[in-house]
């Protein structure tokens, strides 16, 4: 119990320089977004002619793709390392391999978003025409997050054949099922780069089918998102339930609730489409339910975290109905960041259900209420569980000690989100409501009385956003300090174990085949028949469009 | 798998409430026709000048208090950009674009189109408010996009 279980060294430096690369992004993704909500007030211009669609552009990339898929993949690294053992030699050699593919794509792309070259934000519809080595970079993204998946793989392949009959540990579980579920919702957008736009831009082709191109972005759009919410996941799961002091709950209803994850995050694209000509409506209501059985799994956990708070604070003593409540540590920044995070998901999950609701996102489609909510899920939730996370990763991996007064100022922090992201998402969903696009520069759309009405909420949005740029100078200091500057010592890699009494998990719940087969299965019923449609009645295809 | 009783009321609960809300769009989409604007119609984006009724973009009286009201999107304005219509007509908008992607949200209303190359895209609505409503671009098309806008008067 005593003897401390340690990521080894050498697979320290490589999950390291992962998190690096992310809190980098964070750096500079965060200064751009904090710029477009001052032009968004109406009250700043940008400098020297820089377009506020450069910035947007550079801020998506930066945050959506860049910080997540590095910290993910950085702390999966470490997570597998830590639960199933050192890597081999080889597996770390490709773990390097994909972040190098990984860096220098990211590195290619930046470029040509800064230098105006690729304006066309990073969901990159066509038939906006980036330059090719736009999407060239994001492809060495890509196949680099898949050298590192399958590094993963390997090693998870490795452990189960020196421990046959034998459960994995919950973590490296969880992180074999994130990683099958990018593989295989990245195959879409892999698609759509590959055969469509990078021969479009190059000038191979001419010209391109639009809806495809889409749909084959939205197949894997949304699997994404989850792709980012369930290393958040893991840490509640797995982590979060050690750092109080309790136990897993359940491991079988942990690992079915990724399971699950893996079924219904996939073929439900079409929630991002209802608003779109050319696809039957019988359709996009199939992927509607879907999209609904995936909150499914979001209530398991739900359930599964308040069970262990609540057994936790009972075995501490506590009486009454939430008298439990009190005893967990508030004090703790590793514990009150994520479960901020946590609190953060109930609005935003609610948010979710509405976009998802034909009716209802008729209304709020496109408005600024999306940008809203992708800022509670994925800026709350996500990221305030990985800076949770990081409280103790990086220690661990540096080989050094949070002091208390970083504790402190990581309490803070958290504060300092929650009134930055309130002011912010909670203006952004106000003024949606009233119509206010998402993805617009400063416009009053001539001095309509209605736009007008978007004002104040627009400069409560510069007020939020300035306030969470605060919060990010101070998580980069407390990253910093971390991996550099702080006292050396010995920092816990916390990993909870199951609650006594609970069932042993049965071995069929690593029957990957099955898994695969039923979220290819369901892949096939959602999108076969309507993808068809799209290509047997396609329309003239587009030429490309330099607008910006 | 064991599951424990309070999970058990809580998933049958949470379930519950998902079904309840499928249903709800579900009949509100196929039995009330509330559907999501999802027009199947293709036109080739190159001649969307010479194609009718796209020739002639403008509002067309249909019937008895009914018309058709065919737009032009393209980076970056709308075509036509000022309309008048009465209170109380039943308006089925046709748009399509020229060039880009562009969104068409008349703000205030439920009316809020993805605008795609290659397809119109179509809803119908009753103006029962007078009032003048703003339509604006909500998918970024390049520069000009936050520029984008026409107008839409509902007059007595």
């Amino acid at each position: 119990m005593n003897e401390m279980v340690k990521v080894d060294r050498r697979d320290a430096k490589l999950a390291l320089a992962h998190i690096y690369v992310a809190f980098i992004a964070l750096a500079l993704g965060g200064l751009a977004g904090l710029l477009q909500t001052l032009v968004r007030s109406g009250k700043f211009e940008l400098p020297a002619n820089i377009s506020y669609y450069t910035i947007l552009t550079t801020h998506g990339v930066l945050l959506g793709l860049v910080l997540t898929t590095f910290f993910i993949i950085g702390f999966q690294f470490a997570a597998v390392s830590r639960t199933a053992g050192t890597f081999s030699d080889r597996v770390r050699f490709w773990g390097w391999v994909g972040f190098w593919l990984m860096t220098v794509g990211t590195a290619i792309t930046a470029f040509f978003i800064l230098i105006g070259q690729a304006s066309v934000l990073y969901t990159f519809y066509a038939p906006l025409q980036a330059h090719p080595g736009f999407y060239l970079g994001l492809t060495l993204v890509v196949v680099g997050s898949w050298v590192s998946g399958f590094a993963i793989f390997a090693h998870y392949a490795r452990w189960k054949k020196e421990h046959p009959k034998q459960v994995s540990p919950l973590l490296t579980f969880m992180a074999v099922a994130n990683m099958i579920l990018w593989l295989v919702c990245s195959l879409g957008v892999a698609a759509t780069v590959l055969i469509q736009l990078l021969p479009w831009s190059l000038g191979l082709v001419d010209r391109i089918n639009v809806l495809v191109s889409r749909t084959l972005f939205w197949y894997f759009g949304h699997p994404l998102v989850y792709f980012w919410l369930l290393p958040a996941y893991m840490v509640w799961y797995a982590i979060v339930p050690k750092i109080i002091g309790g136990k897993i709950f359940s491991d079988s209803l942990a690992r079915l609730s990724f399971i699950l994850f893996l079924f219904f995050s996939i073929p439900v694209g079409f929630h991002h489409q209802l608003m779109e000509p050319g696809i039957d409506p019988f359709w996009k209501y199939v992927q509607v339910v879907l999209t609904f059985m995936v909150a499914i799994p979001s209530l398991m956990t739900a359930f599964a975290m308040f069970a262990t708070f609540e057994l936790y604070g009972r075995s501490k003593g506590a009486t009454g109905l939430f008298g439990w409540l009190r005893k967990l540590p508030w004090g703790d920044a590793r514990f009150f960041a994520p479960f901020v995070g946590m609190a953060f998901f109930i609005p935003a999950g609610a948010g979710g259900l509405v976009n998802a609701s034909h009716q209802l996102d008729q209304v709020v489609h496109n408005t600024i209420w999306i940008t809203g909510h992708f800022h509670l899920t994925l800026a709350t939730t996500v990221v305030l569980t990985f800076f949770g996370a990081a409280y103790w990763l990086v220690p661990h991996l540096s080989g050094r000690v949070m002091t208390k007064a970083m504790n402190r100022l990581a309490i803070i922090q958290t504060i300092v989100w929650v009134i930055g992201m309130t002011f912010m998402s909670g203006s952004m969903h106000f003024a949606g409501l009233l119509g206010a696009p998402r993805r617009s520069a400063f416009s009053t759309y001539g001095n309509s009385p209605q736009a007008l009405e978007w004002i104040p909420y627009q400069i409560a949005q510069a007020v939020g956003g300035t306030i969470l740029f605060i919060g990010i100078i101070l998580v980069l200091i407390i990253i910093t300090n971390l991996a550099f500057f702080a006292p050396k010592g010995e920092t816990e890699f916390p990993v909870a174990e199951v609650a006594e009494g609970a069932e042993r998990t049965p071995l069929a719940m690593e029957n990957w085949k099955l898994w695969i087969g039923i979220t290819v299965a369901l892949i096939l019923i959602a999108y076969t028949i309507p993808f068809i449609d799209m290509i047997q009645n396609a329309p003239p295809g587009s030429k490309g469009y330099k607008l910006w | 798998m064991h599951i424990h009783k309070y999970e058990k009321i809580w998933l049958i609960f949470g379930i519950g409430c998902l079904f309840v809300f499928l249903t709800i769009i579900g009949v509100s989409a196929f039995a009330k026709g509330n559907q999501p604007p999802s027009c199947l119609t293709t036109i080739d984006p190159e001649k969307v000048d010479q194609t009718p009724p796209f020739n002639k973009p403008g509002l067309v009286k249909t019937g008895d208090n009914e018309y058709q009201l065919n737009m032009v999107a393209a980076a970056f304005a709308f075509t036509p950009a000022q309309v008048e219509i009465r209170k109380g007509a039943k308006v089925t908008i046709n748009i399509t674009t020229k060039d880009v992607i562009h969104g068409f949200e008349v703000v205030g209303t439920n009316i809020n189109m993805m605008v795609e190359p290659g397809y119109v895209n179509s809803f119908t609505k009753t103006f029962d408010k007078t009032g003048e409503y703003t339509i604006l671009c909500n998918e970024y098309c390049g520069a000009g996009h936050h520029m984008m806008t026409a107008r839409i008067k509902v007059v007595d």
